[in-house]
């Protein structure tokens, strides 16, 4: 196990390099991009505003309503325009790894939109577009119980591995390889998206928590400072 | 479906009920409903599969299509499992576009198929880079009395094991009057699931009726196979707003593999 060698040469938990910067919109109420390594996410926050549909509306609370997508050149083969199962799958889990930290009741008949689009794809870009997003929000100064950090563990046939490239993601040996995209609420043991694919022992799971808590110590570390420079600007 | 529809005092009758370890139907919070599967929903179908779970019912069917292989797999057949949530299974079903129930369900039995690795996807190629067969689940819930999740997980899995791989003619198409004797290349020893826990308080169940899942806060659908004598997560996804704990992943990894044996037993009989 210890002989196990990433095709990019960082050890088994190290994280690829991370980029976290707020205040990338004018426009938008809140905004930041965030990457690990070639993965970048960029995500914009409108709101609380008036919600439409109005027979969607809640009187009792604001709602959130996350739009992640691929911007068409971020992969190999051009992605087609517009929203696919996929991605209206990974809208939906990003709203509820969100949604734990927000209380929206102050804001009732609103609705908050995040918009997640990935500039860059290479593996991680629901793991990126949560910590973009959840920057977003707190840029926007949307009361916040605290940020939320994601990232992904991997095993690589036997191997535990962290933030998997995608080069990583496509290991065909062995047991194969295995993605395990998680968010938490950062400093608890709140977990807010769990998914996975491929192949994990029930006994490994526990192990992956413990990694990606550790990851996401970092990742709120990053996203701490990226918040401290907009305000200090 | 942020907030399910149930009245708070339902919610609040059940949430202590469970408290105390028990449920409106006598089981216990971890205790599956009785299992039936019958076959040969339609004989127009390559394979297919009738599920139930208690009142719950799923039909499940596979058809085949030769087709391009993926630029990414061009010594593989194809996959694709797809369905919808019909209006006649439920009042809450509605017609028109797919919501977002519907576009899950079908992704999440496909994953936990997918990874188990039920399928030989390398032994449904035709003209390798060229053509291979397409395999395609459907899935169709005829009632709905909660857990669909796992039910049509089961009946996509069923159906498989009975799915035969159509003739083609000389000129490569499918002759539908000619009856096959190839059975799909599936492995017996591999039966995946998918075994959904639900959250409720701090009490966590499985085998919900719709009533209780509609009280229940957050739902992990965990999908579960045997590969080489190991116990085996191929899938997961957690769903609605409220986390799960630490304390709460950790019981379900300690009771996966019994809750998995269990209900392969209980499958045992209709193979």
């Amino acid at each position: 196990m210890v002989n196990f060698k990433r095709s990019s040469g960082r050890t088994l938990t190290e994280m690829r390099k991370m980029y976290a910067k707020v205040g990338v919109i004018p426009n938008a109420d809140g905004s930041a991009i965030f990457s690990f390594g070639d993965t970048v996410a960029i995500a914009a926050v409108y709101g609380p505003r008036q919600l439409h549909p109005q027979h969607m509306q809640d009187p009792a609370t604001g709602i959130l309503r996350v739009n992640y997508d691929l911007l068409s050149f971020s992969v190999y083969e051009r992605k087609k325009p517009g929203p696919s199962r996929r991605s209206q799958e990974i809208s939906k889990v990003t709203e509820w790894a969100l949604s734990p930290v927000l209380d929206l009741k102050e804001f009732p008949n609103t609705v908050i939109d995040v918009q997640v689009y990935i500039l860059q794809a290479d593996a991680g870009t629901r793991t990126a577009g949560i910590n973009a997003a959840s920057l977003a929000l707190a840029h926007a100064g949307i009361p916040m119980r605290n940020l939320v950090c994601s990232i992904s563990v991997g095993k690589l046939d036997k191997n535990l591995v962290v933030d998997l490239d995608k080069e990583e993601e496509d290991y065909d040996e062995g047991e194969g390889a295995t993605d395990f995209p998680i968010a938490k609420i950062a400093n608890s043991d709140k977990y807010t998206l769990l998914q996975l694919d491929g192949k994990i022992q029930p006994e490994v799971v526990k192990k992956v928590l413990d990694l990606a808590d550790k990851a996401c110590d970092e990742i709120y570390e990053v996203q701490k400072k990226a918040l401290k420079e907009v305000t200090e600007q | 479906m942020s907030a399910m529809d149930c009245s708070n005092i339902t919610r609040e009758t059940l949430k202590r009920l469970f408290v105390e370890g028990k449920r409106f139907d006598g089981r216990g919070l971890s205790d599956y409903r009785d299992f039936n599967i019958s076959f040969n929903v339609s004989n127009k179908a390559e394979g297919s599969a009738r599920v139930k779970i208690g009142k719950t019912e799923v039909v499940v069917g596979v058809k085949m299509e030769v087709g391009k292989p993926y630029a990414d797999s061009p010594e593989k057949g194809n996959l694709t499992v797809s369905g919808d949530l019909l209006p006649m299974a439920s009042p809450r079903f509605e017609a028109g576009p797919p919501k977002f129930n519907a576009i899950e369900l079908p992704r999440l039995v496909d994953r936990a198929i997918r990874h188990s690795g039920i399928l030989d996807l390398k032994q449904l190629v035709i003209t390798p880079g060229e053509k291979v067969w397409t395999v395609i689940i459907d899935i169709y819930p005829i009632n709905d009395d909660g857990n669909i999740i796992d039910a049509a997980t089961i009946g996509a899995a069923a159906a498989l094991r009975k799915a035969m791989v159509p003739v083609l003619n000389e000129k490569g198409e499918i002759d539908y009057h000619q009856e096959s004797k190839t059975p799909l290349p599936i492995s017996k020893e591999i039966f995946p699931m998918i075994i959904t826990f639900f959250r409720l308080g701090d009490s966590i169940i499985l085998d919900p009726t719709r009533e209780e899942e509609e009280a229940c806060e957050a739902r992990i659908a965990w999908g579960v196979s045997k590969w080489e004598g190991q116990y085996m997560i191929n899938s997961c996804q957690k769903g609605e707003e409220i986390p799960l704990t630490r304390q709460h992943i950790e019981y379900m990894m300690d009771i996966i593999p019994k809750k998995f044996d269990e209900a392969s037993e209980k499958l045992k009989k209709f193979f």
